[in-house]
């Protein structure tokens, strides 16, 4: 019989055929951490092993609070520079050039057939370039700096096919919310998910990312797409190493098989307080909203930029509400003030803020007051997630987040058209 | 292994790690007392202040979801949480837990057979778990991970493995 996709590189990396369940000791080709560095490094300095194993295996992208909002944020950036220093550690990108989950694919670290480790959940979204990428606490990439090594189950696949052709104006996101929905907040539960089918052929690189950053939000170990014409067409000019594509085999068994259809699909809107309570658009139209966010590593690339910029252009952002900007990262910031799209949104009255991770997680640049609604483009809605537990957290796709902008409430883009 | 004996703190499904551990303290508190005290923050504001050494927290399906923090599972362990028990964990937060030293047992029947605040015997070894409805069996940890769980964790784990503990 086959093997599947995870079974495949696991097996190559332990050096010896797998199954599913088998727990196996590997080396993962990158290991990526972020602001949290700082206590990683503590921990490993707890391990005694003076050096790091690999240092060219290991990226750290300060992106989580930057620039820093206080001394103490001030100064674990000062400790993680330091740390780098010490370590000679060289893919090392300081608080002027993204958020992790960016960087990495721009800077051809993202690749087919890699096994790529992060200290954050969200790193399952280089799988969108055929690489088996899951999230690790902060303790194992200690771990990893002094050995190498992480332990890791191999798990079974989840086939998740994608028919049909999306309407006007409906996106990988309101996909993802679907799939989101319909299988619940665990419905992915330690498994490996393959997106295919040709919705996921149509879509650009892009907008495949949204789905393979959100696979942890139904609790998949990772996601991922087969890389193809597109993919290749990306890591052209950026990979960092020669990589093989590797795919399941034809006769590879799966736990399950899932097909969605989405000719039909609708906008759909996450509730507070779990990224499972979705809702189609028409559910929850006219809720009041005090802020937009446009950003995270989930749907702020060029592409949501020119949707987002378009609706707004010689238009207002509502005054009952604010608009909060963020480019996923440096190169997107530069390319969106190229084509005129900061231009556009700063002139609507939005406020344009410096690639990172801003709001998302409540560390600052757009905070919520207790009793305030936020309408965002990001990954997660859980109580406290814009820094304030009595706030209320909405997740749309970029086009909903700006026509809903322009009104100050949930709105719907074809009631507009 | 040990035997824990303590109080049950109940809550439902899909408890995330935001509202364990909120996002905004994870660059900025690394205390273990200080971490105590912001434990279940968003979810129960009573937990900080109440939990005794040996309590037990109970929850649902998908308990831990959400990020990978692991401050998530070191903040109970450092409030003194003799143990978690869930119909199922997310697969970060389990790996964390087993990282802290922090028992995390999968239990079909959880939360329901529990009564909020009811004393309970958990034994590891043998693997039960006695409260008022009566006594159910967990299944025991993979052994690939038994052994970082009882040298108390992953660092003591890796310190023994790589003889920087002697
Ligand atoms: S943008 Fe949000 S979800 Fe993405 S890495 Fe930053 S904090 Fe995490």
């Amino acid at each position: 019989m086959g093997k599947t996709f995870a079974e495949k590189i696991l097996g190559k990396k332990a050096g010896k055929p797998v199954v599913p369940g088998e727990i196996v000791e590997v080396k993962p080709d990158i290991a990526m951490s972020h602001d949290n560095t700082a206590a990683i490094s503590k921990t490993f300095k707890e391990i005694g092993v003076a050096r790091i194993d690999d240092p060219d295996r290991h990226v750290i992208v300060l992106d989580h609070c930057v620039p820093a909002a206080n001394d103490k944020f001030a100064q674990n950036h000062k400790d993680i520079r330091a740390f780098v220093q010490e370590q000679g550690i060289k893919h090392f990108y300081d608080i002027n050039r993204g958020i992790c989950h960016q960087v990495l694919p721009e800077e051809g670290f993202a690749l087919p057939g890699y096994l790529m480790v992060g200290s954050d959940s969200h790193t399952t979204t280089y799988g969108a370039f055929g690489a088996l990428a899951t999230g690790i606490g902060r303790s194992e990439m200690a771990v990893i700096f002094a050995t190498g090594k992480i332990w890791l189950r191999v798990p079974e696949t989840m086939k998740i096919i994608v028919k049909g052709a999306l309407p006007q104006g409906v996106s990988s996101k309101d996909v993802m919310l679907k799939i989101m929905g319909d299988l619940s907040a665990d419905g992915g539960l330690y498994k490996s998910v393959w997106f295919t089918g040709p919705a996921i052929d149509a879509m650009s690189v892009a907008s495949r990312m949204v789905l393979t950053n959100m696979a942890v939000e139904f609790g998949a170990k990772n996601g991922y797409m087969e890389p193809d014409a597109k993919t290749l067409a990306f890591l052209k000019d950026r990979a960092r190493a020669p990589f093989e594509v590797v795919k399941s085999d034809a006769d590879a068994e799966f736990e399950s098989v899932v097909e969605f259809d989405v000719s039909d699909l609708e906008p759909m809107i996450a509730c507070p307080h779990t990224v499972d309570n979705v809702k189609p658009i028409g559910a929850v139209k006219g809720t009041k909203v005090d802020q937009i966010f446009f950003g995270s590593c989930t749907n702020a690339r060029i592409e949501d930029f020119e949707i987002v910029a378009g609706v707004l252009k010689g238009k207002k952002v509502h005054p009952s509400c604010r608009m909060i900007v963020i480019p996923a990262s440096q190169p997107i910031f530069l390319e969106a003030l190229a084509k005129g799209y900061i231009q556009i949104l700063a002139e609507a009255g939005a406020t344009i803020v410096n690639s990172g991770c801003g709001p998302c997680m409540g560390n600052h640049e757009g905070i919520l007051a207790p009793g305030e609604r936020v309408l965002s483009t990001s990954n997660r809605n859980f109580k406290g997630r814009f820094g304030c537990k009595d706030a209320e957290v909405y997740l749309s796709s970029p086009l909903i987040a700006a026509v809903s902008a322009l009104t100050g409430e949930i709105s719907d883009f074809r009631d507009l058209l | 292994m040990a035997i824990i004996k303590g109080r049950v703190w109940k809550y439902g499904d899909d408890v995330n790690t935001d509202v364990i551990f909120p996002g905004k303290y994870t660059y900025t508190v690394t205390d273990p007392q200080e971490m105590a005290k912001i434990a279940m923050e968003d979810l129960d504001s009573d937990f900080a202040k109440q939990v005794q050494p040996g309590d037990v927290v109970v929850g649902g399906k998908n308990f831990g979801c959400g990020s990978s923090r692991e401050q998530a599972a070191f903040c109970l362990k450092y409030a003194g949480v003799g143990a978690v028990v869930a119909r199922s964990f997310s697969r970060l937060y389990f790996r964390n837990c087993i990282n802290a030293g922090l028992p995390a047992l999968t239990l079909p029947e959880s939360p329901d057979v529990f009564k909020a605040g009811e004393t309970i015997e958990i034994d590891l070894s043998a693997g039960t778990i006695r409260c008022e409805a009566g006594v159910f069996k967990f299944p025991p940890l993979p052994e690939a991970v038994i052994g970082i769980f009882n040298d108390g964790g992953l660092i003591p784990h890796t310190r023994k493995i790589l003889g920087t503990d002697r």
